[in-house]
């Protein structure tokens, strides 16, 4: 037997490379996995534990809400955006009543502006808790999520008590409020806050300085400011990043202008930074609730808005400081009682876009940590 | 209309009816009337020869229909008479509401009507909003410099919008902003039904999944994008779900079938 023949068919002169080393590895997660908070499918490329790339994929919530949005009349429309963002719903509802108002060019009395604010402040509360407790316990730390739906409640206590549904509040009408503040509604904001601020020093002593949480958010998924805002990035993710920007003090809405409040930045633009500032901003919410149950006019709630909405023809874009970021409407009106076209701008949808490059370099387990930091809603993402 | 019963004359109601409905849309009014005075008048008539044969019937039967005169009259203008009588029976009131676009006048519309004249159709703001309307072949210039030179460097939005009886079906919309001048502006364009843009993934990163959404929901190609393919939808499926001619109820059976193991979704 001659070694020529041999060495063809067996290829010997080329080493093979690929044994114990697989240099990549095609990974799926999700859509079914309990830290992508809902059905998010993550396309991991890894080498060993280090991700070369992601791909997201996206729409096994989509139910076509800008499809029924021209199907229904505007006032019938109103509670479908509840189930967007579903741990902010109330944020929801204000950014599209606020935008058919602008349509109708009409403006919510300042009662109904301050009770808004206030819902909206706690709704930013409740929906901080929700992420802080799901993205503690997705990096390995449990009681924070105890903590955090535990007081929670009083504030979905605080909605049930005025319109009577606690996670899909449909509480704005188009125009104003319907409900009335209740009586005790302002005891129960004040006692709400009152109670709150030591609870939230209670997460910051179980996190802030703990030497596992430091270690697994610092440093991690650093996004800079020039990336956030190629990325068109909002919301706390951007202010971790540095930049100072923030729609309720940049273009008011509402009654925002009438309240003192700061805008926590980060440095870093790291997960630390982002539970840094999603931190802040729980107290600045709380500050805003005070100043406003304070100040709470006396008068109507509702603005004169007929009975059958019906804008005039014209195009409109609103756009609100919604607990995730940006979250924008643009309606379309051709005179009828049915918007032409919704575009709903969803923050979660256009931050999620950012992952990819967050988690290059980083670790498998990280991916889980800046997930969470991304503070995504798969309900708005695919909508 | 409650007046097509009562006409004597089979020929007007079909032509006038159409010109009704009270949408603002000139160009959609346009295009619902000359298609639905074909199958009666037989002969394909564009909405200005109609009204040019209008005034040749009896001043009765344009008296019947009167009602009907006030939203018509923009388009035909040659006879005035008839609403005056008409009019207390018709709604005065969706007349007078709505405010309407006005003019935008500043430097960066200045500086950039200089150097693209007609290119910039509609410099506008409307409720306090601006906007504006270009021509399809310099928007990708536009942008461009929208973000390099004006510094609108935050593009917030990408949308679309179907117009089906449009000759360009499809609106399609910028939102951007500006974080220097704290300042959004929209940029719209009209574009025909298999008319292709240009990508703006290389001015505004965001604009990856965005256009991806406005492909999968409108059909509209983006040339140059680096992973154009469906986002919301799944890859196989057929239709883009928000072209007014994709009924709500409508889903791709085929694809149902398959994937899901049953008959529909219904």
């Amino acid at each position: 037997m001659s070694d020529s023949t041999r060495t063809d068919y067996l290829d010997l002169d080329t080493k093979d490379e690929t044994f114990l080393d697989a240099t990549e590895l095609v990974l799926n997660m999700g859509p079914q996995h309990p830290s992508t908070h809902g059905v998010l499918r993550v396309i991991l490329k890894l080498d060993g534990e280090k991700v070369l790339g992601t791909e997201c994929v996206i729409g096994y919530l989509h139910r076509g809400v800008e499809k029924i949005g021209e199907n229904r009349t505007y006032a019938m429309f109103n509670p479908y955006v509840d189930r967007m963002d579903y741990v902010a719903s109330v944020s929801n509802g204000l950014g599209y009543c606020e935008a058919v108002e602008k349509l109708l060019n009409v403006e919510a009395p300042p009662r109904a502006q301050y009770i808004r604010v206030i819902l909206t402040e706690l709704c930013r509360i409740a929906s901080h808790q929700v992420w802080l407790g799901t993205h503690a316990l997705d990096i390995g730390a449990l009681t924070p999520l105890f903590y955090c739906f535990r007081d929670r409640e009083e504030i979905l206590k605080i909605f049930e008590k005025y319109c009577g549904a606690r996670l899909t509040t449909h509480a704005f009408r188009i125009g104003g409020c319907i409900y009335e503040a209740y009586d005790g509604f302002e005891q129960d904001c004040q006692k709400f806050c009152d109670a709150f601020l030591p609870k939230l020093d209670e997460y910051e002593e179980l996190l802030t300085t703990n030497r596992i949480w430091v270690r697994r958010t610092k440093g991690v998924g650093i996004l800079n400011p020039e990336d956030c805002i190629a990325l068109g990035v909002t919301g706390p993710v951007l202010r971790a990043a540095g930049v100072k920007w923030d729609l309720r003090r940049a273009q008011p809405y509402e009654a925002y202008k009438d309240f003192d409040f700061e805008i926590p930045t980060g440095l870093n633009g790291d997960t630390y930074d982002r539970y840094l500032v999603r931190i802040e901003e729980m107290r600045q919410s709380v500050r805003i609730i005070r100043q406003a149950v304070e100040g709470l006019p006396q008068g109507p709630i509702m603005a004169k808005v007929p009975k059958v909405i019906k804008p005039p023809v014209g195009e409109i874009y609103h756009s609100i400081e919604a607990p995730k970021g940006e979250l924008g409407y643009f309606i379309v009106s051709d005179g009828s009682t049915q918007p032409y076209r919704v575009r709903v701008r969803p923050p979660s949808f256009v931050n999620l876009q950012a992952l990819d490059k967050m988690v290059r370099g980083l670790l498998v387990a990280d991916v889980v940590a800046v997930i969470g930091t991304l503070d995504i809603v798969l309900g708005e993402v695919d909508r | 209309m409650p007046d097509e019963t009562k006409n004597p004359n089979p020929v007007l109601p079909e032509s006038e009816a159409p010109t009704t409905p009270q949408s603002g849309q000139a160009g959609e009014a346009d295009a619902s009337a000359s298609s639905s005075v074909t199958p009666a008048a037989g002969n394909p008539d564009t909405s200005a020869e109609q009204s040019v044969s209008l005034p040749a019937k009896p001043e009765a039967a344009a008296k019947l229909d009167g009602p009907a005169k006030p939203v018509a009259a923009p388009a035909t203008g040659e006879k005035p008479a008839a609403p005056v009588a008409a009019k207390p029976a018709a709604k005065p009131a969706p007349k007078p509401e709505g405010p309407k676009p006005e003019p935008w006048d500043s430097d960066l519309v200045g500086r950039l009507r200089s150097q693209y004249g007609s290119g910039i159709r509609e410099a506008s703001t409307y409720l306090g909003q601006k906007y504006l309307v270009l021509d399809s072949t310099i928007l990708y210039e536009i942008l461009l410099r929208m973000r390099n030179d004006e510094l609108f460097d935050y593009c917030v939005d990408i949308t679309a919008v179907h117009y089906p009886k449009r000759e360009a079906q499809f609106d399609i919309i910028y939102v951007l902003y500006s974080f220097h001048h704290n300042e959004r502006v929209r940029i719209k364009s009209y574009i025909k039904e298999d008319e292709h843009l240009p990508t703006a993934v290389g001015i505004w990163e965001t604009a990856n999944w965005l256009e991806r959404e406005v492909y999968d929901m409108f059909g509209i190609v983006f040339d140059g994008h680096p992973d154009l393919k469906r986002i919301l939808m799944p890859d196989g499926w057929k239709g883009h779900p928000l072209r007014k001619d994709y009924p709500i109820l409508q889903q791709d059976q085929e694809w149902v079938k398959i994937n899901l193991g049953i008959e529909s979704g219904q």
